[in-house]
This record gives C-alpha cells, structure tokens and sequence, in this order.
C-alpha cells in the first residue's frame, strides 16, 4: 500500500483487505457458476442452459441465491446440532484462509508469507475436517459414507499435490508466493525471456499431477466418490438444506477458483506478463498500473485453469474409491517423486 | 376369417413329450401336444419336485421360464359388473379345469425351456385343496425362488422346502390371497363398476355377429 | 393400541396386527446384527423406479444385499380378469413403460393364436417395424442412463436428444409417445401415414451415429471400461437357472435370441441381422451386447421398411371379441428380455387368467447371488448392467 499517495489507517486496511477477500471468493465463485456450470455444461449436453433470469441467464446465480435463502432451515431430528451447523463455515472458511496469500499484483496482496505455499497446503486440508463433520453430524448413513470416502480421498491426494509443488519451490528457490510470481516473469528459458519461465513448460510433470490431485480435492469427477449423485444421493451434503446447502454449494465452487488461482500462481505466471515486455527487471520496478491489471490477469488464468477442471468433470464417469487410492498412491506419488529429483539435479546442474 | 397352416402332426413336439414320457414314466398323468404350438404335461402332485429335477438334470431344460398358478374356480363376482342394488345373478361355480384334466382347484404350473434344442414344455400339477402344499423346487432350479414367493402370497399356495416364503409384493400384513377367484378386486367392490349406469347395447347386439 | 380400538378392531385384525409388527421385528433383528444395514431406495436417483435394495455393509462391502419389491405393483393379473380383449392392450402397455408397443404384442399375437386369427402381412410387418422401433427407443435410454449411475453425466442429454427422434415417430404413427397402444386382435389400429417410411430412414441413420457416438465416448472411456469389466460376472448356467433373459442371456456367452429360434407370426425372419453375444458374462459385455442390438435393430428397421408388403392393415374379426376355449404361451424378445403372456380363455369376453412373465422379475431375482461381495459402487454398476423398468418386476 505504500504506492498510493494517501495515508490509510491499520484499520482501513484491514477492512480493505476484508472486503477484497470476500471479493476475491465470492466473484470467481459466481462466474465460474454462470460460465462453466450453467452454460458450458449446458453446451456440451446440446442444451442452452438457464435462459430466462436476465440476459442469456446471467441472473441465475441471483435467482439460486435467493431461493436457497428463503428455504426452510432442516436440521434433522438426530444430528449433531452443534457440529451440523458449524460444518459447512468450516468448509468455507479454509477457502478464506487460501485466498489470503494469492497475491494479485506488485503491491496488491493479502499477506505476504514467506511460507506461503506452505501456509496455502496446510489450510487447505482444512476442508477436508469440514466435510467429516457433515458426514457424521447428519445422522445418515448415506452421508456418512459420503464423508469417509471424503476422508480417505482428500488425505490421500494431498501428497501429490505437496510433491508436485515442491518441484516449483525447487525451482523458484522460494515458498513465497510474490516471489514466484516475480520468478517466473523475470526469468528466461535458457536464454530466451520473451515468454518469462513459466513453471508450467519446465515443470510440465508437476503441472499435471497438480492439476489431478486439484481434481480429487476439490471432488471433482472422475474424483467425487464422496457425492457420487447416483449412488448416495448426495453425499455428506444430503442432510443440507437452504442457506448451509448454499454455503457448501458455494464453497465448492469458490474452492475450485480459489485453487485454480493458485495452480495459476505457481505454474502460469499469477498476476503477471513476462517482465521482457515492459523492460522490467525487479519487482520494484514493476509499474503502478499493473496493481490494477494484475486481478484481471489472475482472474483470465483462473478461468482457463477452471476450464480444464470443469470440462473433465462434465465429460468424465467416477472412479471407484479403491481405484481412485491405487491412482494416488501408485501412480502420482511415485511420478511426483521423480519429478522432484529430476528437478533437483537440473537446479544443482544448470 | 383366414387360420395359420399348422401341420396336422407335430413330429418334434411328439417326440419330446414321448422322451419325456420314458424318462418320469408314471408320473405323466397327461400330455397334450397343439401342432405348431406348444406342448403339455400334467404330473401327479407327489411327482412335481422329481419330475421337475429329472427335466432339468436328465433331460436337458436348463432354462427356467417361470412359475405360477392358476385358479380354476370361476369368480363369484362374475366381471366385477354386479350392480350392487340387484341379488347377484346366479353363476356357475364349476371347477372345469384347461389342458391336460385337473381335479383340483388349484394347479401349479413351470415352464422349462431345452436352450440347446430351443424345445420348451409347460407342466403343471394339482394342488392338494386340503392342505395347499407342495413341494418348493427352489434348490431345482434357483429362480424359482422368487416366483414361489409370489404364487404364496398371491395364491395361499405353501411350497414345502421354500427357504424363505415372504411376501413378494404386498406388504407383510396383508390379508388375504389376492390372485384367487373368490377374492374380490377391491376397486370393484369400493365403487361400482361405472357401466352399470347408462349401459349402451354393445356394438352389432348382443352376442356379437361376424361384421 | 387404546380400548377404543380394541372394542372397533376384531379379534382377527388385532392378531394380524401383532403378527406383522412380529414380523417386521423378526426382519428388524435378522439385518441389524452386525455392519451397517443401508436401504438403496424406494426414492434414489440410481435405481431405474421404486426398487428398493436392502443391503448389510461391512464398510463398503456388500455383505448381503436383497431387493424389496412390490412399490409399484399394481395387480395387473387380476385386473385382467375384470377387462375384455382389447381392454388388456390399454393395460399392458404400461408394464414396461419404455418399449410400450413391445409390451401388447405377445398378448395379442397369444389371443389370435387362440382365434386362429392371422393377421395380414403388412400389419405383422409393420407391428415388427414398431417393435424394433420400441427397443431402440428403450435402449437408448439405458445408454444414456449408463453413464449417470457412472458419473458422466453428458451422455444422457445425447441419449434424450437422440431418443426424441423415435418417439415422434412412434406417436406420428400411432398417436402416443409413450404408451401407443396400438395394437389390436387381427392387425393394427391404423396405417401409417404418409412420409413415415422417409422418416423413418432419416431418423435411424441417426441413431446408428448416436450409438457409434456412445461406443466411442463412453464405452472406449478408460474409467467406464475399469468400472465395468469384471464386475458382477454371471456364468452360464446360473443366468439359466434364474431365467435371465435378453442381452443379459446373451452376455453371457449363450447364443439364444428368440426372434430367430421361435416361429413367429412376425417378420424377423424376413430380413437378414445378426445375434451378438459376449463371452465374459460381466457388467461390460451385457452394456456391449445392449448396444450392439440398437444398432442392430436399426438395421432390421432399415430392411424392413423397404420391404413391407401392401394391403390391409387388419384381418376380418367379429366386433364383439370372444376368444375360444384354451390356452396359450407366446413370448417374444422384448428390450428387457423375454416377455411372455400364458392367457387362459373360457369363451368369454374376457381372459380367465393371464400369467405375465416378465423379462426383469427374473432379471432382478439374480441381484441376492449377484451382489455378494461387491463394493457399493458395483451395486449400481450390476443394477444398471443388468437393466430392469420397476412396471416390470411389480406388474
């Protein structure tokens, strides 16, 4: 905040952050609902999609939203009322937490850890303790179901992911998000600066077991054994209803951008446009104007990484929970690993 | 009115039932074969389970078509058309049984299929009217089971051996053996049939005529 | 239960009433012994109508799995009694409420059987034509249906888009998407109208496409293939012992299609077409050998239709329908499987008993041996390989 001429109180800036967190969730969550459930799911099924709320349906997430809140609160006669109700929050809240260190320009960042993909892994299995207390809490036997599957896919896709990050920790040198960013923009590719270093041509391996892995924790087919419609209904979120069936409908969605804005900090590039091109060399020395650009940009690369998700989680059928775990832990982990040290002798090497 | 050509003889079906014949030997009591159609055995009711198992395992009828029962007795409620207002009009309550002679009320029918020789037979059997039993083929052939099952609850009919006789379909308090003839169809006797009012002579007259 | 019920209620209601609540804690006790009990249904989004399955985990493993029927029984054997000839067609109709012509034809061709009626050639071509038509409108909805209860929930609205094509044609000839009836003792109802053949041939280039599309976006999916092959493996004589019938038969390696081994009225045996089978008996091979028949049956359509011979849709019958003395066995190879109607005639108006033999009673009778063991998903995949219509199994 040092760039802008006013001075703005400690408290100011906290608001300012709050608010710019609330904006950084719940927006993406509200677009990638419109363009990628509601009308590109639509298109791929030789449908149109929701038309009739607003301009091509542009208003249906409004509409959704109010009817959800007018619903009638159902907590189930034998659930735990408590950990019921607290469920869902804590679902939401691990996606708040994420969003703190996505940095979404020079100077226009939440927080700036210097452990920041390390704080981001570790609050992101926080959901994970969300979803087990929806599935116990419901007092139904289909949740419950839901909520172990939940369980053992969520912890057993976190390995990957953490290998798959460590090759870009590797090879950036740095957890700290802002510096990655930087890294990837100012480098070059054996010599060659004209398109930066993005992670996702050198860590090509990484990229894509991230990208598996994000698909199983965000429960995504071929990956949502926990919610498998067909077979448990709903999963841990049968019991749900009105505005806590809101939040975790919500909360899925946001989580998807939210991680989808990570994947594209850390393989893509985050907030920024290849240094080369505006003859920068650090980030001080990073134009006023690209803290304006820089949203809009992670906001583009979080779209294009969503895409991906979403047109895999449209086209493909549900593994199996014992074939989802054999995935994980005999084929990602060990190609994770392989990729670290690979990645390691090519840091120590060249 | 024009018929199929059907052949006077059905050599393959005469065959079969004469296999048949030589292989549960007296436990035939009735055979009937239509040409072109179908064939019929009636076995005696001690003989149902035996010559069901020697079909199967001698003869080859692997193949489980199904099993159920028929209620001979015709219905006292005539169509379900009485009008409720006028006695019942006196109906005959003769026990005439189908194909292949009967003297029971009841009669348990299988059929069983050759899968090799395409060639299928229906048997049937009496049901005792004293103690409306006999004997489960379910470890005969598997699927009957289930069709056991409901020829129990829809007939009364019991099938001595059953592994596990619930009801099929009808929940496990219901009373009464819906699929017998002096069981009244309910919706019937809830209101009565609406043709009774206003009834128009049917088309051509009573009787009916060739058009 | 207060006085006043025992003074309204008799002796007998009160001690029916005590032996179901016994009965009830008998089944309460057996299935509450050890693992989990789940109830998969009546309501739930896999299973295709009221089935309800009553399974006993251990994790989520089957430990013992019975389905419960009876939700949508509605006493279709006994209201037959009660109906004249042509009344039934109404009826069984809906008894599989996806192939509904394939439903009337057994029993119509069983009652001219007992008439000795034959209809002409031109309605038992065209009944067959309808027929076919029939079943790949019901198959294509369980291709669509096969991905759902896996998870790829885009095949569906291709299987429906798809699916729509036949049902108009079906209702522009007989006036009813879903239920036609249309059939009648001694031919058909109507002719076909003018333009159905052209149609007709438009519309089944399209659906050979639609099949080749789900064979090569679902069937050739790696994950559908590992979720369907191996599971719920059906050998030969078991599938015999149990009388399962249709593709679930032929799965299992036994070359038996009653269209081609049975004399019939119907024109199958005009055109030439193929019998798939499969030998492995798996979930894979019934969803294969099911799509391989669609295609199929759009291929008899096409062969039939250029040869349907002209002249009267229906044959000379009295206008009051009374069928001789006798009975009669006639099943044909329906969607589901074999359907078959033993009708039972004392000279009356009406039939004196009609036992039908439905294709997913005996289906389904096979779910308690098939479903030992196997994982909750697989539950699903051996349901959906295995294919019923609730109408069928309760009738």
């Amino acid at each position: 905040m040092s760039a802008l001429a006013i001075e703005i109180p400690y408290w100011g800036q906290s608001l300012l952050r709050v608010l710019g967190g609330l904006v950084a969730v719940l927006l993406p969550a509200g677009t990638i609902v419109y363009v990628f459930l509601f009308k590109m799911m639509s298109f791929m099924q030789s449908r149109l999609g929701p038309m009739e709320a607003g301009p091509y349906g542009s208003l249906q997430l409004v509409a959704e939203v109010g009817k959800w809140l007018q619903k009638e609160d159902i907590v189930p006669t034998n659930a735990d009322t408590r950990i019921f109700r607290m469920a869902p929050i804590v679902v939401l809240v691990s996606t708040f937490l994420l969003v703190a260190v996505v940095p979404f320009g020079p100077d226009a960042w939440f927080t700036d850890f210097e452990t920041g993909i390390f704080y981001a892994l570790a609050v992101s299995s926080v959901s994970v303790l969300g979803i087990l207390m929806a599935g116990w809490a419901s007092a139904n036997k289909y949740s419950l179901l839901g909520g172990l599957r939940a369980a053992g896919q969520l912890i057993a896709y976190e390995l990957p992911m953490v290998l798959a990050v460590v090759g870009v920790v590797i090879q950036a040198g740095t957890m700290n998000l802002q510096q990655i960013v930087v890294a990837q923009n100012a480098g070059a590719i054996f010599g060659f600066d004209g398109l930066g270093n993005p992670y996702v041509l050198t860590q090509f391996v990484g990229f894509l077991v991230f990208m598996v892995a994000m698909q199983a924790e965000l429960s995504q087919a071929p990956f949502d054994m926990p919610v498998a419609e067909s077979e448990l209904v709903s999963g841990y979120m049968t019991e749900y209803s009105g505005f806590r069936f809101l939040i975790f409908f919500i909360g899925e969605f946001a989580t998807a951008g939210v991680f989808a804005m990570i994947a594209s900090t850390l393989f893509l590039g985050g907030w920024g446009l290849p240094f080369a091109w505006f003859g920068w060399d650090s980030v001080d020395s990073v134009a006023n104007w690209m803290n304006v650009a820089g949203p809009v940009i992670v906001v583009t690369k979080m779209m294009a990484v969503t895409f991906l998700v979403m047109w895999v989680r449209f086209s493909s059928p549900r593994l199996r929970e014992d074939q989802l775990q054999r995935f994980a832990w005999k084929v990602l982990i060990p190609l994770s690993l392989a990729n670290i040290m690979v990645t390691a002798v090519f840091k120590v090497v060249a | 009115m024009s018929s199929p050509a059907e052949p006077a003889v059905d050599a393959a079906r005469d065959a079969l039932v004469a296999e048949v014949r030589a292989a549960l030997g007296g436990a035939v009591l009735d055979s009937l074969v239509k040409p072109g159609d179908d064939a019929w055995i009636r076995v005696s009711t001690g003989q149902w389970r035996p010559s069901l198992q020697a079909l199967r395992t001698v003869l080859g009828f692997h193949y489980f078509c199904f099993l159920s029962a028929i209620d001979w007795m015709p219905s006292p409620y005539g169509r379900g058309e009485d009008d409720p207002t006028q006695p019942p009009p006196e109906r005959d309550a003769t026990i005439r049984p189908g194909y292949c002679g009967g003297d029971t009320r009841m009669q348990v029918f299988a059929r069983v299929v050759n899968p090799v020789t395409h060639a299928a037979i229906t048997v049937k059997a009496d049901v005792p009217d004293d103690t409306m039993t006999v004997d489960s083929v379910a470890d005969v052939y598997e699927g009957a089971n289930w069709h056991e099952r409901e020829a129990h609850e829809m007939f009364g009919i019991s099938f001595a051996g059953h592994p596990d006789l619930r009801n099929m379909y009808l929940p496990s308090d219901f009373e009464g053996h819906p699929l017998r003839k002096d069981f009244p169809l309910l919706a019937r006797m809830v209101k009565p049939w609406p043709g009774i009012v206003d009834v128009e002579p049917l088309p051509g007259g009573e009787g009916g005529d060739e058009s | 239960m207060t006085a006043l019920d025992d003074a309204v209620l008799g002796d007998r209601q009160r001690l029916s009433y005590i032996a179901s609540q016994a009965a009830d804690a008998r089944l309460n006790v057996e299935l509450e012994t050890e693992g989990m009990t789940l109830n998969i249904g009546p309501q739930h989004p896999a299973t295709h109508g009221t089935l309800r399955i009553i399974a006993r985990l251990d994790g989520e493993q089957v430990v013992w799995a019975e389905p419960s029927c009876g939700y949508m029984h509605r006493g279709y054997e006994k209201l037959t009694e009660v109906r004249t000839y042509p009344q039934v067609t109404t009826l069984v109709n809906r008894i599989d409420w996806l192939g509904s012509f394939a439903n009337e034809v057994p029993f119509i061709l069983a009652a001219e059987k007992l008439m000795g009626i034959e209809a002409p050639p031109r309605a038992q071509w065209i009944r067959t034509i309808l027929f076919e038509l029939s079943r790949v409108a019901n198959v294509s909805l369980f291709l669509g249906d096969l991905g759902v209860q896996l998870g790829a929930i885009t095949p569906v609205f291709l299987a429906f888009r798809d699916r729509e094509y036949v049902l108009n044609l079906i209702e522009s000839a007989t006036g009813g998407r879903f239920h036609p009836n249309f059939d009648r003792i001694g031919g058909l109802k109507d002719d076909l109208p003018a333009g159905w053949i052209t149609e007709t041939k438009q519309v089944m280039r399209k659906l050979r496409n639609f099949c080749d599309e789900i064979e090569s976006l679902l069937f050739g999916n790696e994950i559908f293939q590992s979720r369907t092959r191996g599971i719920g493996v059906i050998p030969r004589d078991v599938a015999m012992q149990y009388g399962l019938s249709g593709a679930n038969l032929r799965a299992s390696g036994v070359d038996w299609d009653l269209r081609r081994d049975q004399d019939s009225p119907m024109a199958w045996n005009k055109v030439s077409w193929k019998v798939h089978t499969h030998p492995d008996g798996d979930s894979f091979a019934r969803c294969w050998v099911r799509l391989q028949e669609t295609r199929e049956a759009t291929l008899i359509v096409d062969q039939l239709l250029d040869g349907i011979p002209s002249g009267p849709v229906m044959a000379k019958v009295p206008k009051i329908i009374k069928v001789p003395e006798g009975e009669a066995w006639v099943s044909t190879e329906n969607p589901l499987g074999e359907m078959g109607y033993y009708v039972v005639s004392r000279g009356d108006i009406g039939p004196f008993r009609v036992k039908i033999r439905s294709a997913s009673f005996n289906n389904i009778s096979i779910v308690p041996w098939a479903l030992r063991g196997v994982y909750v998903p697989d539950i699903i995949t051996i349901l959906a390989s295995l294919y019923f219509i609730l109408g069928d199994i309760d009738r």
